[in-house]
């Protein structure tokens, strides 16, 4: 299972004389940075662009998903269980069907090659998630927590942000990580919204880079290592969140 | 939809942990509400309402109009398309890719779903011997699903390299002649289901484990007492216990493989000819793959899609929603 993981690092350190070498070094025997330093030198760009559409997918996702969570939980319109079908429902929907439309719309408005017309899109993979993950969570918290808070005069708002959202945290985590993690490692919408305009994401820089040398292949695999890093902190970082976020929404206690 | 499982350790009282899980918030007493509280509740809940008219009902309507009228590049900026009905589905419907797409969504998709359950819950009964280290192991065997799909398939690619990869290495050791994985017909399909069971492994072990955790431990006890091999334990106890849970993770690996697209594009192009084309990446090269985009069939096919992911989701929900009885 960790083999490929091990052997990306193997080949993005290997000298591009002895990448096609046979039988190829099962270790990397004279290790070289050539690789790390093309991808400083080409890729830093593309780097920070994920990084802004990221965190950008993240802080749309939050305010729109926990005050929805918090409605659904704990305020309980009329049409709540309609909502819960509607967001399973578009959890379905191809990434592939959504860009054709994106793409329409965006063409006539003029948002194509935009990063922020792609934290738009990207956010439409995390927020049915992240609004399941907080309806869920915060229909476990006490109704004493909030008829207290209630009592001693919070309004809704305030019950919500300085009750609610504090003991909400391990949900906010686990929303914020895989809206991140969604967005960095998005391709569909990164190639048919942002294909051409100066700031790229990763995904496209690692694609641009394959389609354009494929001979330099320790470049490439030093690229997708550094693609990696943010997945390889967050996991070291959150794991048990991890685990929480890949079962909620899929198996009942 | 009943979502479980998550830390919801804060505060959470023993009464209410107690109630059976979906029902718990209709045994709070229901306190009268009047028309302010109604409209707050749907002031939380408007910016949501908003956003999903907006980013996903609207998006979805033009795609639905895209797959009704005949566009081409200039009608797209011109917005003069005209409106041909079912001419694009069946247009799609005879195409020579038509049958070979769907013939390989379907081997993709069962083949992939199959092989990777059986290997996460190998892995899941494994791990739920706990021994040192199981939980970082464990841990470490999430990467897969948390690299980006790019990251993976770029990989994947080069491992199967025909002539300087790894994989056509260790077959050479064994006394295998070298297989031109990707750029063979006969093997790009089976290429691609090698990389997407890699990567689905992980899900399915994180499930299928979180299930096997809520197994008593007592049953396995007797069953021992009582002189049960390993193996009829598992056949007698773990399999059957599981079966609500592995129906909910067959379901969802079944709507999150139809829907790949990434993975296969990248590494054959849905090539060589149709061999390792899906309905997905038909879809996206007709709408965005060549220089003279097809965005009717594109969007067709993309509908079809919706529609095959639908029934199955709705299967999804009744499943579902006979657990939760």
């Amino acid at each position: 299972m960790l083999f490929p993981v091990y052997w990306m690092l193997n080949v993005s350190l290997t000298p591009q004389q002895d990448m096609r070498k046979s039988p190829p070094d099962l270790f990397p025997l004279h290790p070289t940075f050539e690789g790390y330093r093309a991808v400083l030198h080409d890729q830093m760009p593309y780097l920070g662009t994920s990084l802004l559409i990221g965190l950008g997918t993240v802080a749309a996702t939050l305010v729109l998903a926990a005050p929805a969570g918090y409605s659904l939980a704990k305020l309980r319109p009329r049409g709540g269980g309609v909502m819960g079908l509607a967001l399973l429902v578009a959890q379905m929907i191809p990434g592939i069907v959504m860009a054709m439309g994106f793409y329409g719309i965006f063409l006539n408005l003029g948002l194509l090659n935009s990063w922020w017309g792609l934290i738009i899109a990207d956010s439409t993979i995390a927020v049915p998630f992240g609004v399941m993950i907080f309806t869920a969570f915060m229909s476990g918290i006490p109704d004493e927590l909030t008829a207290a808070a209630r009592i001693d005069g919070a309004g809704t708002w305030r019950t919500f942000w300085s009750v609610v959202l504090p003991v909400s945290r391990n949900a906010v985590v686990t929303v914020s990580l895989f809206s991140f993690l969604w967005a960095w490692s998005d391709f569909v919408f990164a190639n048919t919204l942002d294909g051409g305009g100066d700031l790229r994401p990763i995904t496209l820089g690692i694609y641009r880079y394959i389609g354009n040398n494929n001979q330099e292949w320790n470049a490439i695999m030093a690229t997708a290592v550094v693609a990696s890093v943010p997945a390889a902190v967050l996991l070291v970082l959150a794991q048990r969140y991890v685990a929480a976020g890949v079962t909620a929404g899929a198996v009942k206690d | 939809m009943t979502i479980a499982r998550v830390d919801r350790r804060p505060k959470r009282s023993p009464a209410v942990s107690g109630a059976a899980g979906g029902a718990d918030r209709r045994d709070v007493p229901p306190r009268r509400r009047r028309g302010r509280d109604r409209l707050t509740a749907l002031g939380f809940l408007s910016p949501l309402v908003a956003y999903l008219v907006a980013f996903y009902l609207y998006p979805l309507y033009r795609n639905l109009d895209l797959s009704l009228r005949d566009y081409t590049v200039r009608s797209f900026v011109a917005g003069d398309a005209p409106f041909s009905g079912w001419d694009n589905f069946s247009q799609v419907l005879n195409d020579p890719t038509f049958g070979p797409a769907l013939g390989n969504t379907m081997v993709f998709t069962f083949v992939s779903i199959a092989l990777q359950y059986a290997a996460g819950l190998g892995l899941a009964v494994f791990f739920n011997r706990h021994f040192r280290l199981s939980t970082t192991l464990r841990a470490l065997f999430l990467i897969p699903w948390l690299l980006p799909l790019i990251v993976s398939a770029s990989t994947w690619s080069w491992m199967l390299n025909s002539e300087s990869g790894v994989v056509n290495y260790a077959l050479h050791l064994v006394g295998v002649p070298p297989v031109d994985w990707l750029t063979s017909p006969h093997w790009a399909l089976a290429s691609v289901v090698i990389a997407n069971v890699w990567i689905g492994i992980p899900f399915n072990l994180v499930i299928l484990y979180s299930g096997l955790q809520n197994i008593p431990g007592e049953l396995y006890e007797a069953a021992s007492l009582d002189g049960a091999s390993g193996r009829q334990q598992f056949r007698r106890i773990t399999f059957p216990l599981l079966r609500p849970v592995s129906a909910i993770t067959l379901l969802l690996g079944l709507v999150y493989t139809l829907k790949v697209f990434d993975l296969i594009w990248i590494m054959t192009k849905g090539g060589p000819g149709d061999s390792s084309s899906t309905l997905a990446t038909w879809s996206y090269q007709l709408a965005f793959g060549t220089l003279l985009p097809h965005f009717g069939p594109g969007a067709a096919v993309g509908n079809i899609l919706i529609l095959i992911a639908l029934v199955f989701g709705l299967l999804y929900i009744r499943v579902q929603r006979r657990q939760e009885a």
